[in-house]
């Protein structure tokens, strides 16, 4: 798992080719140049949720430069965070990641071990199996699972169709087998005298798993459960299908939906709604950036 | 402590047999090296004893047990591997009391053993390091600590010195003798160093296709081998083997090499090889280091023979030359001072009282 | 030693009988823990991912109150709706126009980014990775406050250099355009990152080799860089091919399909016909039709993925 060391990649070409510099100097301008171009692109959204989250309504309708906040105001993330509404939509959301972190790891760490290192019937398939999984997109399933859990439903009269935990069933079809991939990944890349010694040193499978291959892997780990976590928190799909009652919503679709309502776009609430329900992945990217990298480019990569 | 047994040991993977029928008696506190080129399943056998490979047929003892079943932590087994394996989350104190720790051994005992180790292979002061802070030289020595803490029956070295630069290789190496020396633990060592099974073993197990060819100290291998393999295996520049006749000539047997040049046998040898049929096609073997330029003094069996130089190689206190003998490469080994050069003629002297007769189709040493 | 060995042999014998059993089942234990471990990541598997999938196929064989068989009935209803025709062409200008821009822009943004100095690199790469972290959802919110008919910041620009007003949503190619911009933005920051993963691993020496040779810069590229990171450009293609076809939130929450279905694709298409319009089986026929290109796709990124594997 090279992957992880990518960005401490310290040599680049600062070579010198003679003649070459003076080149070189225009080249690194024209970078920057472009890129400068490229970041203002990159975050112009995020930038313009800001200043329009600051903005006061009157300040909105009132059609005033866009990109200036004249009167600045801090009165909708006031109202958001004092809602009941918004906190339990992020209540929602925060329950629904947590819980399909946890319960992804529970299933992608066991298996991931047994793929990598005890071969039996069928291991090889298995793996390829949880890949091509990996690549059925959320919305070629939706609606075989709606009907699937409606009819659970009428069946058991179990009712989960409009259940924020009805969630908890589904996302893990999206994290699993990404995680288990590079779990695998991961726990192929340690070498396999460590399992050995420990096993001469009186360790079970067990105590292998979790007190060599886990803390070993930890990396590995950090990534996969970003991933997990991220993509159960951006998810729209699913909960815009499987709850529609505003007290089951999930932050994504609580947002989109209760707070378009009609011809009165609050924008000032909308905005800040987007900048909070962003704010989480966002703070885990700026303090876990190594991994949350390494687990986005480990995907493609086969350990 | 205990002794070793291996009765007819096989291991096949599904229709390759890596290690084909081995028997070997290793006795207690005895330093005991598997040595052989790669493929040989010398680390197969290893493993096997170890118990992380399961023996397709035979018995494998430890202390007069059959381990045969015995899952690997209760063989009371240590193991150094060649990468070391040590597990880079934990400290070199943790790593020397993982197996311990495991075993729920009492804390004071556990702390009093590492200490004792730790002193031994003189990293006392490295035990709060993580193993990426350490040197080569001093992983080795963590990974032997991890072995010796344990206290086992059966210590086992899996090429553990490979890793290591030439230098740090030696220094080692003596290391390991000294341990052995104070534990006295019974210690299966495998390398394809000849050179190391030759100085740490108290008897050398050389293994070649599955099989092992001879078992002896490291002095019998090197002056009596058994087979051609051996022969070539141990010693280095390795032994010249070089295709010949016997013939009888002037009531004397004579070993004859080319058209032009015949040695009469020394008495000794004549009489052992008086039974071997003349004109069969055999090979003289001979090391270097009997092959040296003429001396002085005529000795009895010291014969001598013009050779045309090819290659010199200049070692310091020897120089290694390299000759064509019978359409044969053959190496000498004469003094810095006897004038060796490139290219040209010298007359050497071929010491037949050590040398070796064997038969060219079975390669068994005569 | 040989005596004792041989002693003890008539003492072995049975045990060791007793033993291969044994060693049978440790093995066969192993394998049933191994099994045991897998068992929740099959069950996931085949309850939540392949049991949908081939319940889609039935469902899609039903009639709209599903209680009728009709066979291909819903496909052959779909074939003969201009509406779904609509859909299948703009899926595939949106996904096949959205990976060429992403790739083209990650690329030379990669290489932008590859060629300052080193320590300046995390800190760009750091902002322009920031589309990819927010959730999409989240972010097209902010386009579309961005390309709001009256409140527009960008045609607010724009006015100063006198053009406009331009009805990002509310002309059909307008609108096309819009959702394929917002999706580039959001993509292209995953190429970038993967494509710099792979600069970085080209050996210095293959440039400063290629350098003595007398390559110039674009030389260098065509016959140094591109060659090198073959494999991972057609990976991460492929793989955005993926998700751009099967794309719902960009499309849904900027023009939720109009104007009149002119940016309607695949998942957003089925959602309004399956979910919103209750016909459960043809929005299931709907979906079922991205399976052709998905697969294809996704044998293509098996092949080359092994082939890393391989490699490595």
């Amino acid at each position: 798992m090279s992957t992880l060391t990518v960005d401490k990649a310290g040599p680049t070409r600062n070579v010198k080719y003679g003649s070459m510099s003076r080149d070189r100097a225009w080249a690194l301008r024209w970078s920057y140049f472009f890129l400068t171009l490229f970041a203002i692109f990159s975050l112009v959204p995020p930038l313009y949720m800001l200043i329009t989250s600051l903005k006061g309504s009157a300040e909105i309708s009132a059609a005033t430069n866009p990109w200036w906040v004249f009167h600045p105001t801090l009165e909708n993330y006031v109202g958001l965070l004092t809602s009941n509404q918004f906190q339990r939509f992020f209540f929602n959301s925060a329950m629904v990641s947590i819980v399909v972190v946890i319960i992804t790891m529970l299933i992608s760490i066991p298996a991931a071990f047994a793929l990598s290192r005890m071969k039996f019937w069928g291991s090889a398939t298995l793996a390829t199996g949880v890949f091509l999984t990996y690549l059925i997109p959320d919305s070629l399933l939706f609606i075989p699972l709606f009907k699937m859990f409606a009819l659970i439903g009428d069946v058991t009269g179990i009712q989960l169709i409009n259940r924020w935990y009805v969630l908890l069933f589904i996302y893990p079809t999206l994290t699993v087998p990404f995680c288990t991939w590079i779990m695998i990944g991961y726990f192929a890349s340690i070498p396999k005298e460590l399992d050995e010694a420990a096993i001469i040193d009186g360790a079970s499978w067990l105590q292998t798993l979790t007190r060599i291959f886990i803390p070993v892997a930890l990396p590995g780990l950090i990534a996969a459960t970003i991933f997990a976590f991220t993509v159960s928190w951006a998810q729209f799909l699913y909960p815009l299908v499987f709850t529609t009652s505003a007290d089951q919503l999930v932050l994504p679709v609580g947002i989109v939906t209760t707070l378009i309502k009609g011809d009165v776009f609050n924008w000032g609430q909308i905005m800040t709604g987007a900048l909070l329900g962003a704010a989480p992945p966002l703070i885990i990217y700026a303090f876990l950036m190594d991994y949350y990298i390494a687990g986005l480019t480990a995907g493609a990569t086969k350990g | 402590m205990a002794e070793v047994n291996l009765r007819k040991v096989v291991k096949r993977y599904d229709d390759v047999e890596a290690v084909r029928g081995i028997d070997l008696d290793i006795a207690d506190h005895e330093f005991v090296v598997l040595v052989g080129p790669s493929g040989c399943g010398k680390s197969t056998t290893l493993r096997m004893i170890a118990g992380l490979e399961d023996i397709s047929d035979g018995d494998i003892s430890i202390g007069g047990d059959v381990v045969n079943d015995v899952p690997p932590k209760d063989r009371d087994i240590a193991m150094v591997f060649q990468n070391y394996a040590l597990y880079p989350h934990m400290t070199v104190a943790e790593n020397m009391s993982f197996g311990l720790r495991l075993k729920h051994y009492p804390k004071a005992e556990i702390k009093s053993r590492v200490a004792e180790a730790a002193r031994m292979l003189d990293i006392a002061d490295l035990v709060d390091r993580k193993p990426k802070q350490l040197s080569g030289g001093q992983r080795q020595r963590v990974a032997m600590g991890r072995a010796i803490v344990r206290n086992p029956k059966v210590f086992l070295f899996d090429e553990p010195l490979s890793n290591l630069d030439a230098k740090l290789r030696v220094q080692m190496r003596i290391e390991i003798k000294k341990v052995h020396q104070k534990v006295r633990t019974t210690t299966v060592y495998v390398t394809h160093d000849q050179v190391e099974a030759m100085t740490l073993a108290d008897r050398v197990v050389v293994m070649n296709k599955g099989r092992i060819e001879q078992i002896g100290t490291p002095n019998e291998l090197y002056h009596n081998p058994a087979t051609r393999f051996v022969a070539g295996f141990i010693g280095s520049p390795a032994m010249n083997f070089v295709p010949c006749r016997l013939e009888e000539a002037e009531g004397r047997l004579h070993l004859r090499l080319t058209d032009r040049i015949s040695f009469p046998l020394p008495p000794a040898r004549a009489a052992r090889y008086q039974s071997v049929s003349r004109n069969e096609p055999l090979q003289l073997g001979i090391r270097p280091e009997h092959i040296t330029e003429t001396k002085p003094h005529a000795e009895p069996g010291i014969e001598p023979f013009e050779a045309l130089l090819e290659v010199t190689e200049p070692m310091g206190m020897e120089t290694l030359v390299y000759f064509t003998l019978n359409e044969t490469p053959v190496c000498g080994r004469v003094s810095p001072n006897a004038g060796a050069r490139d290219g040209s003629p010298l007359r050497m002297a071929m010491d037949l009282n050590n040398m070796h007769l064997l038969n060219e189709t079975t390669g068994l040493v005569i | 030693m040989v005596d004792a060995a041989i002693g003890e042999d008539s003492v072995v014998r049975p045990r060791r009988a007793a033993g291969r059993k044994g060693l049978r089942h440790a093995l066969k234990r192993k394998s049933t823990v191994a099994f045991l471990l897998t068992l929740p990541l099959i069950l996931l598997i085949t309850l939540l991912v392949v049991y949908p999938a081939i319940y889609s196929v039935h469902l899609a064989t039903l009639n709209k109150s599903m209680q009728r068989f009709v066979g291909f009935g819903n496909f052959e209803f779909l074939s003969k709706r201009d509406t779904f025709w609509l859909v299948v062409k703009q899926s595939c200008i949106f996904a096949i126009t959205a990976v060429v821009f992403k790739a083209l822009i990650g690329f030379i943004v990669a290489h932008f980014v590859h060629n300052i100095p080193a320590k300046g690199q995390r800190k760009w790469r750091g902002m322009l990775l920031v589309p990819w972290v927010i959730p999409p959802a989240m972010s097209t919110l902010a386009w579309l406050w961005l390309f709001d008919p009256s409140y527009s910041a960008f045609n607010y620009t724009l006015a100063f250099f006198g053009i406009g007003p331009i009805p990002w949503t509310g002309d059909a190619g307008w609108a096309r355009f819009s959702v394929i911009l917002v999706n580039i933005w959001y993509g292209a920051p995953f190429f970038m990152i993967m494509y710099l993963a792979s600069l970085k691993s080209v050996p210095d020496q293959l440039y400063e080799a290629a350098a003595i040779d007398g390559a110039n810069w674009w030389q260098r590229i065509w016959y140094v860089t591109l060659p090198m990171m073959r494999n991972i450009i057609a990976i991460t293609t492929l793989f955005s091919l993926i998700v751009t076809f099967a794309n719902f939130d960009i499309v849904r929450i900027l023009t939720a399909g109009g104007p009149l279905d002119k940016t309607h694709i695949f998942a957003t298409w089925a959602f309004r016909v399956g979910i919103e319009g209750s016909d459960i089986p043809l929005g299931a026929s709907v979906s079922l039709f991205m399976v052709p290109i998905l697969a294809v796709a996704a044998i293509f990124i098996l092949r080359d993925v092994n082939k890393r594997g391989n490699e490595s």
